[in-house]
């Protein structure tokens, strides 16, 4: 876990549900799950993402990730419409232990018009947050 | 912080993630579930089962009380050393245990129960004892593991004194004996071949280590689960409790009717059960993407039934489970998962054994 804490991209926001959030060029959210999530969910074996267009609601359950012992609901931080999710997901579930901040995204979506970005917590805010969870 | 085995320090330094399980602080893994899981069907693994308790019945009458005490009959024990498994059962027919008995010779058997259950299968056991004179000893000063896996016995006896390696590689499926300090049986929880061993627990970190410099990796609870449901094996607490007898949890076959004059504790209740079947126990395939869980209702066309141990399953790469459905229940049917209805097929486990799958599956 020290490792994964160390590692934490410094351009990524950060949920305390352990999403990660990458703004896109086209203005676009990407969402994934952090690190420290899918080490304490181990070996991901299956994905349940929304398809384009589904509708999401900040801080709604809008995908499951489910590891070999349990299921983990995945929560949107934002309100918005899904542009895309990672279809490779579906056959390569491990995408996500093995490269959580890369291919094992998981969505892509387009804030309404209007909306604010959510607040959310930096690198040094979710680093610290991991380990007042631990204690 | 909860119970600790002798190896929960060897456990820590293996970079175990430990988990509560029945109130032992128990490896979850030591890395990777899946590998682990992999490891066990193509190569041998070692877990640490220290957790479950030994008990040492002794006296004159034990073969007598056990006849009496247990649902299968140890009279089916014709060789020392051999092992059965049997339920425990209440006198309504509820399952208070599974577990294995060995008798050892006429005045003295050795039984290992789950770990949950210790406790009150210590006090129910010892409550019936009594009457039959025998007494019965907990042996917290044992250690036990399991080494399972196709390469597991070979591996396993490199630690006997050379002398010992042929008879214990001779030991038949469901026997045990005693190496010097060792209690080895030919048993386990995975469907592969191995041995669970019970060793002093002042020699077990020893005895891991030796396991370990012969290429055995550690194994944890995660892939104890997934092993055993694959090969359609009972977890108490989940496929198995005292509401239900053996008949309604897939156990039927370690029920021993005959002879008829024997009179074990819950034959009655078990004689109407078998007259008027309620429920049964089955393999469940999910035919679409997704992963069954316990407690997650199943719909059939004979009425509602409930997974009682879901998986994913890591040899077949599908979702696997146990599911209590009402008796006779035929034909496909369908599990609810987040509110969604997934079609799946009733199997007949085991799903996988010696680390072939046995139910056809389409990719």
């Amino acid at each position: 876990m020290t490792d994964s804490m160390a590692d934490l991209p410094k351009d990524l926001q950060y949920t305390k549900s352990h999403e990660w959030v990458r703004q896109l060029a086209n203005g676009q959210l990407e969402v994934g799950i952090t690190d420290h999530a899918q080490s304490a969910l181990g070996d991901l074996v299956f994905v349940d993402v929304p398809v384009s267009g589904t509708r999401v609601a900040a801080g709604q359950a809008c995908a499951v990730v489910e590891s070999v012992k349990a299921a983990s609901d995945i929560y949107s931080p934002v309100d918005g419409v899904v542009a895309a999710s990672n279809g490779a997901l579906a056959e390569r579930p491990e995408l996500l232990n093995q490269s959580p901040y890369g291919d094992g995204w998981l969505m892509r979506i387009a804030l309404d018009p209007g909306a604010a970005l959510p607040a959310l917590l930096d690198a040094a805010a979710y680093t610290s947050y991991l380990a007042d969870e631990a204690t | 912080m909860g119970l600790k085995t002798p190896l929960y320090d060897t456990h820590v330094r293996e970079g175990a993630k430990l988990v509560d399980f029945g109130g032992w602080d128990m490896p979850l893994h030591y890395g990777s579930q899946l590998d682990e899981h992999h490891a066990a069907r193509r190569e041998a693994v070692v877990f640490d089962v220290s957790h479950m308790a030994v008990l040492d019945l002794r006296g004159d009458r034990t073969h007598e009380f056990l006849r009496h005490l247990l649902a299968n009959d140890v009279a089916k024990l014709k060789l020392p050393g051999k092992g059965l498994y049997s339920c425990l059962l209440r006198e309504d027919g509820g399952v208070i245990d599974d577990l294995i008995v060995y008798r050892m010779h006429d005045a003295w058997y050795r039984m290992v129960v789950n770990a949950g259950t210790r406790v009150k299968d210590i006090a129910w056991i010892r409550a019936q004892a009594g009457a039959y004179g025998v007494a019965v000893d907990e042996r917290t000063d044992l250690a036990m593991l399991a080494i399972q896996g196709p390469n597991a016995r070979h591996k396993t006896v490199q630690l006997l004194p050379e002398g010992s390696r042929e008879a214990a590689l001779a030991l038949a499926p469901f026997m045990a004996a005693e190496f010097g300090d060792w209690f080895l049986a030919r048993t386990g929880y995975t469907g592969e071949d191995g041995f669970e061993i019970a060793i002093p627990a002042d020699t077990a970190a020893a005895v891991w280590s030796a396991l370990r410099r012969a290429e055995i990796r550690p194994a944890g609870l995660g892939a104890r689960d997934t092993l055993r449901l694959e090969a359609g094996m009972s977890l108490y607490g989940n496929d198995l409790d005292e509401a239900h007898d053996p008949l309604a949890s897939g156990l039927a076959w370690t029920v021993a009717f005959e002879p008829a004059s024997r009179d074990f504790i819950g034959r009655a209740a078990l004689e109407r059960a078998r007259a008027a079947p309620q429920a049964e126990l089955v393999g469940l395939l999910l035919e679409e993407r997704g992963v069954l869980r316990s407690h997650q209702p199943v719909i059939t066309a004979q009425g509602a039934g409930e997974i009682t141990s879901g998986t994913f399953s890591p040899t077949l790469n599908r979702s696997i489970a146990l599911a209590r459905v009402p008796a006779g229940t035929v034909g496909p049917v369908q599990v609810e998962i987040r509110g969604k209805l997934l079609a799946a097929r009733i199997v007949k486990p085991p799903f996988v054994r010696h680390g072939k799958a046995l139910i056809p599956i389409q990719p």
